[in-house]
């Protein structure tokens, strides 16, 4: 790997007797999209916090763009675009005025914080919405302009917390194309998040995380064939019965999962599965066969889904 | 990856934020966020700020000064001569409690000024100072308003009304820099922001000597005069707009004291933010 942006070396955040994140290892290289995978609470935004300089580490290195976040906040800063979940935008402003008064925030003369205003406002297409005050937006405009906003002091890294929670189908997709935009472009991008379609979109690389710690680290391709089988058979006997139906299941594909409302069946091929569960006597009300996601391997490597 | 030629790149990785400049300016760009907030008040900041001086001397003036007036007035000078000066501070002081309580609050939780600013290179003591000097941006203005009255009423000279205004300033820094320690500690609005204006405005402005001089009342009620930054401040007020006769201590005693209270609000207000902003 080319000298990394950011590393982290056992980073540990401790409130009081809470571990958030407990002694964790990662190193992001320059131009990668690095994801941290995990549930609410994992420890992600903690995590992320911390690369930002906002919050102090309890114990472990961590160097961003080669300095130490705990003693070089402000010029850390400097250089990153962040995107924190809860947006954090001054709704009493306007879309304009909000990019506009950040900008300044970076010690950006008057007169180019304008014009890039105005740059970024064609980018995250809200150019309409001009002198609109913010808490008149949908929440997909309020998320571009949060992002727009991140980018007003051209930073090298973005940090993007959670991007397309809360929005809807439509406004993720028109999210992501602009995140594959950055993308494109060379800006490093590190997103946490708790959906797999999300980290498989936009991640070249990833660490699953559970209660603080790094569970595994890869691309989301190398994850789901080192924990999963390429596909997925998911069978629904009805809630009452999916238990004693996964009784007789025994032998069929490599593994199975046994959820309160359907059983998985782990195996390459997904057809024949099903095929073997009809031979079997069994006949599912629904049936479905899919591909493998990091929705599995998290299952795999946790026990547990990653939305509860 | 290389571009097409058409296509313009989204980051410009010619310019670089300047940090340098933003430890040393940081605190001026929070004004100018607080600047750009009080356009969508400015009407209400207007009507207050030119209505209440007019609706407080015309009151007193015709009410409660004809009365006083009818002895020999306080202090040997006529009662809106004594108390105009005390209305001036009471109002610095007002203001700067209220930016300072709904401002500080809503900060962290309405607005999210601060945790936006917070992404930035701007620090947290840099916000609070930000948020002290944005104070003052608004104070001078509903100052000017009462000192503009003052002037046309006949009260004051105009050299005499302006020199009112750095009494006004220091006051609203050690009203808003004390507002500004407590509030900051404050996560949620139970009501008890409210208890500012009620139980400690409101009352300090009774007991600090503003409608009547501060030895009128009772011995054991005087020390409560004494901790009002207000008390200080009207005096130096009547000391510099009427000739009030001041001790060159006193004047010490009370610009030292307003000076104090702000210096020690001040850092105890940027030790919540530094506290509050570490998450």
């Amino acid at each position: 790997m080319a000298q990394p942006v950011i590393s982290a070396r056992g980073l540990t955040k401790r409130y009081g007797a809470f571990t958030a994140v407990d002694g964790i290892d990662f190193d992001i290289a320059p131009g990668e999209s690095f994801g941290f995978l995990g549930p609410n609470g994992a420890g992600k935004s903690t995590t992320m916090r911390m690369i930002a300089a906002t919050s102090t580490r309890t114990d472990g290195t961590l160097s961003v763009l080669g300095l130490d976040a705990n003693h070089h906040g402000p010029e850390i800063r400097a250089q990153l675009g962040i995107v924190p979940q809860g947006d954090m935008l001054d709704e009493e402003l306007r879309v304009i005025d909000n990019l506009y008064v950040y900008g300044r925030y970076f010690g950006l003369p008057r007169a180019y914080v304008k014009a890039r205003s105005e740059e970024l406002l064609d980018f995250a297409q809200l150019r309409e919405k001009r002198t609109a005050r913010v808490d008149g937006l949908s929440g997909g405009m309020k998320r571009r302009l949060t992002i727009a906003r991140g980018l007003i002091n051209n930073p090298k890294v973005m940090l993007l917390d959670e991007p397309t929670t809360g929005l809807d189908p439509q406004a993720r997709h028109v999210l992501w194309d602009r995140l594959f935009r950055l993308k494109e472009e060379g800006v490093t991008l590190v997103v946490t998040t708790h959906f797999m379609d999300e980290a498989e979109q936009l991640c070249d690389r990833l660490v699953v995380i559970d209660k603080g710690t790094i569970v595994a680290e890869g691309s989301p391709q190398s994850l789901i064939r080192e924990y999963s089988t390429r596909e997925v058979l998911e069978v629904r006997f009805g809630s009452a019965r999916n238990e004693a139906a996964a009784g007789r299941l025994e032998g069929i594909g490599e593994r199975q999962e046994l959820l309160p409302d359907r059983v998985l069946i782990y195996a390459d091929n997904g057809e024949q599965a099903l095929q073997a569960v009809t031979e079997r006597g069994l006949e599912p009300v629904t049936s479905l066969v899919r591909r493998s996601s990091l929705e599995d391997v998290f299952l795999r490597l946790t026990g547990r889904s990653l939305i509860e | 990856m290389t571009a097409p030629a058409t296509y313009k790149a989204v980051i410009d990785h010619t310019v670089v934020a300047d940090h340098q400049k933003v430890r040393r300016w940081g605190w001026a760009h929070v004004v100018e966020h607080m600047v750009l907030r009080m356009r969508s008040y400015v009407s209400t900041m207007l009507l207050t700020g030119i209505g209440s001086p007019f609706l407080y001397l015309l009151g007193l003036g015709f009410g409660l000064g004809v009365l006083v007036d009818q002895g020999e007035g306080i202090e040997g000078v006529p009662y809106l001569t004594f108390v105009a000066p005390a209305l001036v501070m009471a109002t610095a002081m007002q203001v700067g409690a209220q930016e300072n309580t709904y401002g500080v609050f809503g900060g962290f939780k309405w607005t999210n000024m601060f945790n936006a600013m917070r992404l930035s290179p701007v620090s947290p003591g840099q916000m609070a100072m930000g948020m002290q000097a944005g104070t003052l941006v608004r104070v001078v203005p509903m100052l000017g308003f009462y000192l503009v009255a003052l002037v046309l009423f006949g009260i004051a000279t105009p050299l005499r009304a302006l020199a009112m205004l750095p009494i006004g300033l220091l006051l609203a820094l050690a009203v808003g820099s004390a507002v500004m320690a407590w509030v900051a500690t404050q996560k949620d609005d139970r009501g008890q922001l409210s208890f500012i204006e009620r139980f400690v405005i409101v009352p300090l402005t009774l007991f600090s000597g503003t409608y009547f001089p501060l030895e009128t009342l009772p011995g054991y009620l005087q020390p409560i005069g004494w901790i009002s930054p207000l008390w200080h401040a009207a005096e130096l007020g009547r000391a510099v707009m009427y000739d009030m006769a001041m001790s060159p201590l006193m004047w010490l005693v009370h610009i030292g004291f307003l000076a104090s209270v702000a210096a020690i609000g001040a850092v105890l207000s940027v030790r919540v933010f530094r506290r509050r902003l570490d998450g």
